[in-house]
């Protein structure tokens, strides 16, 4: 595990130009939006309790990964943290001296994200647009964020037309534009092939260096052992652990969570 | 002469009278066509300003009887021209609500009717077509930060593709129907004569050339519409 890690942190540090440029994307802009609380949330949907009692905090630093198996209730936990969508019961509170303005100050990429249909660049423009980026400033985030993500060749192409780790990445680009001090990634590498997996998980680590909280789901558990600070690990919509990284991997406190991490099936 | 007389010779021979016709830019041939363009193309443009709005709101709004809203919007589609004719006639005729307005057999109302007949299509299209994308794109708008009135306008944008079939095939509607027009226009000539009233007219007086010529000019309008849509979803 020390070993996936230091290997990860070398590939991003083959790129120490990008580290400065990406302090340049998240400039610190003073007072934050952290810590979150979640307060007894419970979700339900057609009488079905899909989130149970949830309470938790999530502190602003480094990377909070939500594991579990498939239908745990991950993607719907991260979407109630963002806020796209509201818990049946519970609360959920941005604690920090500016957390009225969280809603701002954070970004999500969906499993599936949706790219507009107009250029690469345009649709990074149109993200910072709805967060009022002034004009003249735009141009420069963009350029910077393209190149950041590799993916400045393709700044005039079509969306649509990318391939599924281009348009992932896409989306990473765009959530990362807006300067965000949290980003939530949901499943940021399913679907994709190992090249690409790879290329988004350095760009995570990138992001992660500049100063920007993580949060996000997946079920692999080598991603959540190469990227994770923390994890919470969810079981039928039950949050059974949150713990250091290290320690959860090494001294799961639960049955489900060794299970989970001999790689036994869990339902 | 009379219609049963026809031959095939004599049908060649208008076929080639009316190609010469349209070549020639005969101007009785011109003054229907052009007219015809403008009360159709006035009532595609109103039918668009209405339909669009009327079509993205329903898309993304609930309220009580929104679904039999739907229904009914989509039904509209397949109204019948005599009968917008004969609603608007009653409306616009000199004993009727806006019978004031002295607009009954004027272009005008002839752009009133087909609007009515053209603004069912446009939203009953679009709120498919808006309602389609809201489904894939709320949470990622929201997500971005887009208010429900920015969200909408960028739907708009996206769908752009399907809206113009959607707007194309109104025209279509509009330029090639025959009863609505008939019935609010009253096909005098100089004044509320188009194409399709026109070939009906023309027709009935055994006057094939004429006829035949702005039968041409109407398939040809069909078949070019057709081709920008077919190529404007081919280029996106």
């Amino acid at each position: 595990m020390r070993q996936s890690i230091s290997r990860v942190k070398s590939a991003s540090g083959l790129q120490p130009l990008a580290l400065e440029q990406a302090a340049y994307v998240q400039r610190t802009t003073g007072p934050t939006i952290l810590p979150l609380h979640l307060v007894g949330v419970c979700f339900e949907a057609a009488g079905q309790g899909l989130l149970q009692d949830l309470s938790f905090t999530l502190q602003g630093e480094g990377a909070s990964v939500i594991l579990g198996p498939n239908g745990a209730g991950k993607t719907l936990l991260l979407k109630l943290c963002h806020g796209v969508i509201e818990p049946t019961r519970g609360q959920r509170l941005w604690e920090g001296p500016d957390g009225a303005r969280a809603s701002q100050r954070q970004a999500m990429m969906f499993q599936r994200p949706v790219v507009l249909r107009r250029s690469v660049a345009a649709n990074i423009a149109y993200a910072l647009r709805l967060r009022k980026v002034p004009g003249s400033e735009r141009g420069a985030r963009i350029k910077q964020v393209l190149e950041l993500t590799g993916l400045a060749p393709l700044a005039h192409r079509h969306a649509r037309v990318l391939s599924g780790g281009e348009q992932q990445r896409l989306a990473l680009a765009r959530a990362w534009a807006t300067q965000p001090e949290v980003l939530f990634l949901d499943e940021p590498t399913a679907n994709l092939d190992p090249a690409a997996t790879r290329a988004v998980e350095d760009l995570i680590t990138t992001i992660r260096s500049s100063g920007v909280k993580i949060v996000m789901t997946t079920h692999d558990l080598g991603q959540a052992r190469r990227l994770a600070d923390e994890v919470l690990f969810l079981h039928r919509g039950h949050l059974i652990e949150q713990r250091r990284a290290e320690s959860f991997f090494e001294q799961p406190a639960t049955s489900e969570a060794r299970a989970f991490i001999r790689g036994e099936l869990l339902w | 002469m009379h219609i049963y007389e026809i031959r095939m010779p004599e049908i060649a021979q208008a076929f080639s009278t009316a190609v010469t016709l349209i070549l020639g830019g005969d101007p009785n041939l011109a003054e229907v066509v052009l007219l015809s363009l403008r009360v159709s193309l006035s009532a595609v443009l109103l039918a668009t300003l209405i339909g669009f709005p009327l079509g993205a709101v329903l898309a993304v709004s609930r309220f009580p009887g929104r679904k039999l809203f739907i229904v009914l919007l989509n039904a509209l589609m397949g109204l019948p021209p005599v009968v917008v004719g004969l609603l608007v006639y009653l409306f616009l005729s000199r004993s009727g609500p806006l019978g004031s307005w002295g607009l009954l057999f004027t272009p005008t109302a002839m752009i009133i009717a087909q609007t009515v007949l053209v603004t069912p299509i446009v939203g009953a299209l679009t709120r498919q077509t808006v309602e389609d994308l809201w489904l894939e794109y709320e949470e990622q708008l929201r997500s971005l930060g887009a208010s429900t009135t920015r969200a909408l306008f960028t739907l708009l944008w996206e769908g752009r593709v399907s809206l113009l079939t959607a707007v194309l095939a109104g025209f279509g509607r509009a330029v090639a129907e025959v009863g609505a027009v008939l019935i609010v226009g009253g096909n005098i000539a100089h004044a509320t004569r188009v194409m399709t009233t026109s070939i009906a007219l023309e027709t009935a007086k055994g006057n094939l050339e004429l006829a035949l010529a702005l039968g041409i000019v109407l398939i040809a309008l069909a078949v070019l519409i057709n081709a920008a849509v077919y190529f404007t979803r081919q280029i996106s």
